[in-house]
């Protein structure tokens, strides 16, 4: 186990270090000079003392090594072009929030997905299964955005259940920790769900087709000889078989809920790690740009990394491969 | 493959992407107007769908629209939006007996822009489709491509690109494509580039393995016995065999990459104006949420009929496949945001 876990390590990084040096090259490759939107104005002399205060008058490769080295040794990924602070401060702002809408999905993904899927396990090819079956293409084919906007618009608009974005009311700052919290809560809820539902379609036919198919295995006959009850066989026995391939659909939705959680973000303002990006790609603030795209490269190589390492607990076939 | 031989559902899926198809493909003749017209957008910005306004023709200024005219005192009384306007009778020409008899109906509303959303929609089709079609035709090819080389290369290819495809699968695609997409211009050669690009790891896995049983089969194993070459078997008999589960495969790819494209576009770095694209569309109504409704959701509902046929299609197919293979059930595809298409055959 040991062995594998230390090979599952190495691969993340030597991944981690292949996005790193792509995600470079496209920036040194790409036509056009950080400095040369600014204001033409500016003084050559004063462009220069930019160029070399920001190392962009050494050659590529060098740029290449030091930057690699600011990032490997100290976790130094420069200053921000656009306010001057140091862009991990920037990120680290806004990683939490991320990783609380993209977990919240997660678990709404799941919550959903297997209770839809078990629903219609229960009877095959009614009309219950059925409706599960197309909403589940539906809920696939709306785009996440869309979805959102529409939701913000009858749900918070319309209805005024939820608040229409943010993560907190503007009086947050009054409120005790136990409020606060529930304040997040309220904010948290819409956008999870709406981020959570294009998977848990997947999810709910995967739930559906494994739970329906273990009832033909051996050990599914075996389990209504033993005379369990109905349910049981379905809710106990049913979903274990079904849950290590729940598992590895986790560590392949994890790049899903990652750029869901961009787009989601934008449309409920919710300060994270996307409306980040965004607001450095559309000021073409390259530092924060490259380490956005290495935080996501991280966060969806751990994932996978984590989905592996579990699956491998749950199933002594993969360790020993 | 016989056309009766198909499930419902992959009718279906082909008939509300051929009727897409046939839209796009028909737009200049069938949108109203011209998608980017906005004729006296002060007036014509934001009206609801089924809405009219009445075009007023003067000799000596453009067009100006109104909600209804009266005539006072030898003046045309326009009632606009921003208030009456005064227009001398004399100027207006085509004033006839019945008054003014030239409407501009806005089928699904107009944008804050004053331009008729039917007419972008329409010509928005061409960019989505257009984009979606040639991302996943490169995909396949590349996809196709691997695969095969995997399959018949021997076992040092295999492993190389076996490896590159695992790795591929679980990189973090969309960094990479936000990335490129803030860097250079986005055109749509790119962005077929970047989400065909992105999406063939799938496939390549799919022909590989569908190959190598195939290989095995005895109408595979005769034609080699009859000394033609491994390359010729390929073409000639293992790949068309293998044409069914590439099609699925590759009708999921189509609206997975319209999917994508969307939220390229939705975020600003997809297709750029004044190109009308659903993505964009959508992008434009969400700042006019709460007054115009309509500007964001028709082309969401537009997408998602485009992405729920290519996803009927590729499940009616499926089905189909399953069926051919008595007993052996065709793995569920599952489909990720950026072109991961894994659940069913990771290791």
């Amino acid at each position: 186990m040991i062995r594998f876990v230390l090979r599952r390590l190495l691969a993340a990084a030597v991944l981690f270090l292949i996005v790193l040096t792509l995600a470079f090259a496209a920036v040194a490759l790409a036509p056009g000079d950080p400095l040369a939107p600014s204001d033409p104005r500016i003084p050559p002399e004063q462009a220069e003392r930019l160029r070399a205060l920001y190392g962009l008058d050494q050659p590529v490769p060098v740029q290449y090594v030091r930057w690699l080295g600011a990032v490997g040794l100290r976790w130094d990924w420069g200053q921000s072009y656009r306010t001057g602070q140091p862009v991990a401060d920037v990120l680290f702002e806004a990683l939490p929030p991320t990783l609380l809408l993209a977990g919240a999905a997660l678990l709404a993904q799941y919550l959903l997905g297997i209770g839809l899927g078990l629903l219609a396990a229960f009877r095959p090819n009614s009309w219950l299964d059925l409706g599960v079956r197309v909403a589940s293409l539906v809920v696939y084919a709306l785009p996440t955005f869309w979805v959102g906007l529409m939701a913000v618009l009858v749900l918070a608009v319309g209805l005024g259940v939820a608040p229409a974005g943010g993560m907190t009311s503007a009086a947050a700052f009054e409120l005790g920790p136990a409020a606060a919290a529930l304040d997040v809560l309220a904010h948290l809820w819409l956008p999870a769900l709406v981020l959570g539902l294009s998977m848990a379609g997947d999810i709910a036919r995967y739930t559906r087709t494994s739970v329906i198919e273990f009832q033909a295995t051996e050990a599914g006959r075996a389990a209504r000889a033993r005379g369990l009850s109905e349910s049981r066989i379905l809710l106990v026995h049913g979903l274990a078989h079904a849950a290590p391939r729940l598992l590895q659909l986790a560590s392949v939705s994890a790049p899903l809920l990652l750029s869901g959680a961009v787009v989601a973000e934008v449309v409920f303002a919710w300060p994270g790690l996307g409306s980040a990006t965004l607001l450095a790609i559309q000021s073409r603030d390259i530092p924060v740009v490259l380490a956005a795209t290495a935080y996501g490269a991280v966060l969806v190589i751990a994932a996978s990394l984590a989905a592996d390492l579990l699956l491998a607990r749950l199933d002594p076939r993969i360790r020993a491969e | 493959m016989r056309r009766s031989s198909l499930p419902p559902a992959a009718r279906a899926g082909a008939g509300i992407l051929g009727c897409l198809a046939l839209l796009a493909a028909a737009a200049p003749l069938l949108a109203p107007r011209d998608p980017a017209e906005q004729l006296d957008a002060a007036e014509s910005s934001r009206r609801p769908p089924l809405s009219s306004l009445l075009v007023v023709r003067t000799v000596d200024a453009e067009p100006r629209l109104a909600e209804s005219v009266t005539v006072e005192r030898g003046d045309l009384v326009l009632a606009r939006r921003s208030g009456s306007l005064r227009v001398p009778l004399g100027s207006v020409t085509n004033y006839g007996d019945d008054g003014i008899e030239e409407r501009r109906r806005n089928w699904l509303g107009t944008d804050a822009l004053g331009r008729d959303v039917l007419s972008r929609l329409l010509h928005g089709a061409r960019v989505s489709l257009t984009i979606g079609l040639l991302a996943a035709a490169l995909a396949l090819t590349a996809g196709t491509v691997v695969g095969a080389c995997a399959a018949i290369g021997g076992r040092f290819v295999d492993q190389a690109l076996m490896r590159a495809v695992d790795g591929l699968l679980c990189f973090p695609h969309l960094a990479l494509v936000l990335l490129l997409a803030a860097l250079y211009r986005p055109s749509t050669a790119l962005l077929v580039l970047l989400i065909g690009g992105t999406g063939w790891m799938g496939l390549a896995r799919l022909v590989r393995a569908e190959i190598l049983r195939l290989r095995e089969e005895p109408f595979a194993l005769a034609a080699a016995a009859a000394g033609r070459s491994p390359a010729g078997v390929l073409v000639r008999h293992l790949l068309p065999n293998a044409t069914t589960p590439l099609l699925v495969d590759a009708s999921l790819r189509v609206g997975a990459s319209i999917l994508v494209e969307s939220a390229l576009s939705f975020l600003g770095l997809g297709v750029q104006p004044p190109q009308p694209s659903w993505g964009s569309m959508i992008a434009d109504g969400q700042s006019h949420l709460t007054t115009a409704w309509w500007i964001a959701a028709f082309p969401g509902l537009m997408v998602a009929a485009a992405v729920l046929g290519s996803s009927l299609l590729a499940d009616g197919l499926s089905d189909r496949l399953a069926g051919l293979r008595a007993g052996r059930r065709a793995p569920w595809a599952f489909r990720t945001w950026l072109g991961v298409d894994a659940a069913g055959s990771r290791r």
